[in-house]
């Protein structure tokens, strides 16, 4: 069997168990895995740009935000209907992302993962400025009934489970399929050497910023999925901290893996779930986990399995 | 108030927030040109600084001067310390690998500040300035009389704002000596500019990495104490000296010292003045994206070289 079925193989697997396990797990964990799967397209986006491209962001909360309000806001205030909002919030994230993609790619290395910060400090501050309309770190709730798509209700477990997995599947595929394309190819080659991909003759800006932009958008869904699904809309989502939990999730998991992201995500929401049934100090407990990763699985999770089991994991 | 007077007294906070971001983003460039990682349980230490110099004061008691002295010779010391472990004990091992030490000091931000919260407590505690007397300041007006003299209602700063201004400078001097004129200095400087060169010289890498890692939280704990009798100690208070000792590092230009002080100057004083002018929330914002513009125009900060 060659790599690439295998992969392929790997992926419709992966996607087909968790579309069963939602009958054997109770309900707490479906709708945990509902959340995960929402939170693991956020770092499914993150993850192209960090872990394919090489570029270490630390705005991303700006691009999940984006989405998130672009949602919420059309609906809440021009009454769109959820598939029409939805879109609206992709275009907003696809038109921030251009914009910030343009500027911060003049920087590299340490001085980027601060000017994505900033950038993303700024639209956070802006959010809270706009408190009358976008209520603040208060947020507000999407109405129940706003939340359908093409007649299915999904504030419904149920559907709500199937919405997540079906945005999943859709961003897991066509990430998988780019990262193999030729195009994703160019973005490794970037990553493992920019200069000699320059001399090579590619337009590494341009691929840069398509980079940044792909991540932005997928972001931006994930953003909006959430605001969808779980009809909230809060400032907090546009905190510094949902910029370094993509980060954290992304070298948990396994940067520069399709399926790092899930897994780190996964990883991340039971260990703080778990702990914190035993001990309220939770983050005690987070960060010595973070720090003896950091010692014992400098690949994270899914690359350790790459290096040790599955040579040929994408 | 005029606006004369009250940009003067925008001015004078902002030199005295200036002051103590200079002293805790100097801690973070160093760490930053020597080592070359990225230190986010930055904030952390500055934290445990304004802890540790709360309960030194809470010990000795007697005098709030005498406590205050202690605590400023005490807290430096004893985060140096605690960092200088992190570095042997964690940093080390990952062979200051740029991604894996962000992971491993997100952790150790989380495990400081959980270990704070259950010792010290989520209440936000004062200590007592050592003097606090408050200064009136003149000024000096054009008027139908010639150039005139008087007090401005409100136009003051306290003893105690001063002397952070005038302490943060004299430990600056001191690190300045530090780098530029002692052994040790050029040992850093040394390993700053090619490590496996040191190493080849026979200069022990690893301590001097462990040794840098200590002065940097040091100087943050540094910076803490002197601005704990201002503003209480609380277990979240390092998120934003971390957030900003970031920016000004990067806008100064990678592991220059000058071009740290001078952006710290320019974010510090900025900020206080701008925000006298506008809305806080809006100040931040001009500013932050301000400062953002500096860095698409000169990617390599003020004074930093390009490579």
């Amino acid at each position: 069997m060659t790599d690439s079925k295998r992969s392929i193989i790997l992926h419709l697997s992966f996607i087909a168990v968790l579309a069963l396990v939602f009958f054997i797990l109770p309900d707490y964990h479906t709708g945990n895995l509902a959340r995960i799967m929402v939170l693991a397209i956020f770092a499914m986006g993150y993850n192209f740009l960090f872990g394919y491209t090489g570029l270490l962001s630390l705005g991303h909360a700006l691009f999940f935000a984006t989405g998130m309000y672009g949602l919420g806001m059309t609906m809440q205030f021009f009454d769109l209907s959820s598939g029409s909002a939805f879109i609206a919030g992709l275009i907003c994230a696809l038109l921030v992302s251009a914009i910030i993609g343009a500027l911060a790619l003049r920087t590299v290395g340490v001085a980027f993962m601060i000017i994505t910060l900033m950038f993303s400090q700024a639209g956070y501050l802006i959010i809270l400025y706009f408190g009358e309309y976008s209520r603040g770190d208060e947020g507000f709730i999407i109405a129940r009934e706003a939340r359908a798509f093409m007649g299915f209700d999904l504030s419904d477990e149920t559907n709500r489970y199937y919405a997540a997995l079906i945005l999943f599947s859709i961003c897991f595929l066509v990430i998988a399929k780019l990262v193999n394309s030729p195009f994703g190819r160019t973005l490794i080659a970037i990553r493992e050497n920019e200069e000699r991909a320059k001399m090579l003759g590619y337009d590494v800006a341009k691929y840069k910023l398509i980079a940044v932009i792909i991540s932005g958008v997928v972001s931006g869904a994930a953003g909006a999925s959430y605001a969808l699904l779980f009809g909230y809309v809060g400032a907090t989502f546009a905190t510094v901290q949902y910029s370094i939990f993509p980060l954290l999730w992304v070298l948990l998991g396994g940067a520069g893996t399709t399926i790092g992201p899930f897994i780190g995500v996964l990883f991340m929401f039971y260990l703080i779930d778990l702990s914190s049934v035993v001990t309220p100090a939770y983050m005690l407990i987070a960060g010595v986990v973070l720090v003896l990763l950091t010692l014992f699985a400098p690949q994270g999770l899914a690359g350790e399995l790459r290096k040790r089991v599955f040579k040929w994991l994408p | 108030m005029d606006f004369g007077p009250h940009l003067l007294l925008a001015s004078l906070e902002g030199a005295v927030a200036a002051a103590i971001l200079a002293l805790t983003a100097i801690g973070l460039s160093i760490v930053f040109g020597v080592m070359r990682v990225v230190n986010v349980a930055h904030g952390e230490f500055y934290m445990i600084g304004a802890v540790i110099a709360w309960w030194v004061a809470s010990i000795v008691g007697t005098h709030p001067a005498l406590g205050f002295v202690a605590a400023l010779v005490v807290a430096p010391l004893i985060v140096g310390m605690l960092a200088a472990t992190a570095d042997k004990f964690i940093l080390q091992k990952i062979d200051y690998d740029p991604d894996r030490t962000i992971v491993a000091t997100i952790g150790l931000l989380y495990i400081i500040q959980q270990i704070t919260l259950m010792t010290f407590g989520p209440e936000a505690r004062p200590v007592q300035p050592p003097f606090n007397t408050r200064l009136a300041l003149p000024w000096f007006e054009f008027g139908e009389n010639g150039f005139e003299m008087y007090w401005p209602w409100g136009l003051s700063i306290t003893s105690y704002k001063l002397f952070v201004i005038f302490a943060a400078i004299a430990i600056m001097l001191a690190l300045w000596m530090l780098m530029t004129r002692t052994k040790i200095g050029l040992i850093m400087r040394a390993t700053q500019q090619d490590s496996d060169m040191a190493k080849a010289f026979g200069i022990p890498v690893n301590r001097v990495y462990s040794w840098v890692f200590g002065l940097g939280a040091g100087l943050a704990a540094a910076g803490a104490v002197l601005v704990v009798p201002m503003q209480q100690a609380h277990y979240l208070m390092g998120h934003d000296p971390l957030l900003l000792s970031f920016i000004v590092v990067i806008i100064g230009g990678l592991g220059s010292l000058p071009g740290t002080v001078i952006a710290a100057i320019l974010i510090g004083m900025s900020d206080g003045i701008i925000s006298v002018f506008f809305s806080p929330t809006l100040a931040k914002i001009i500013a932050t994206l301000v400062v953002a513009m500096v860095l698409v125009f000169r990617p390599n900060g003020l004074m930093g070289r390009s490579n």
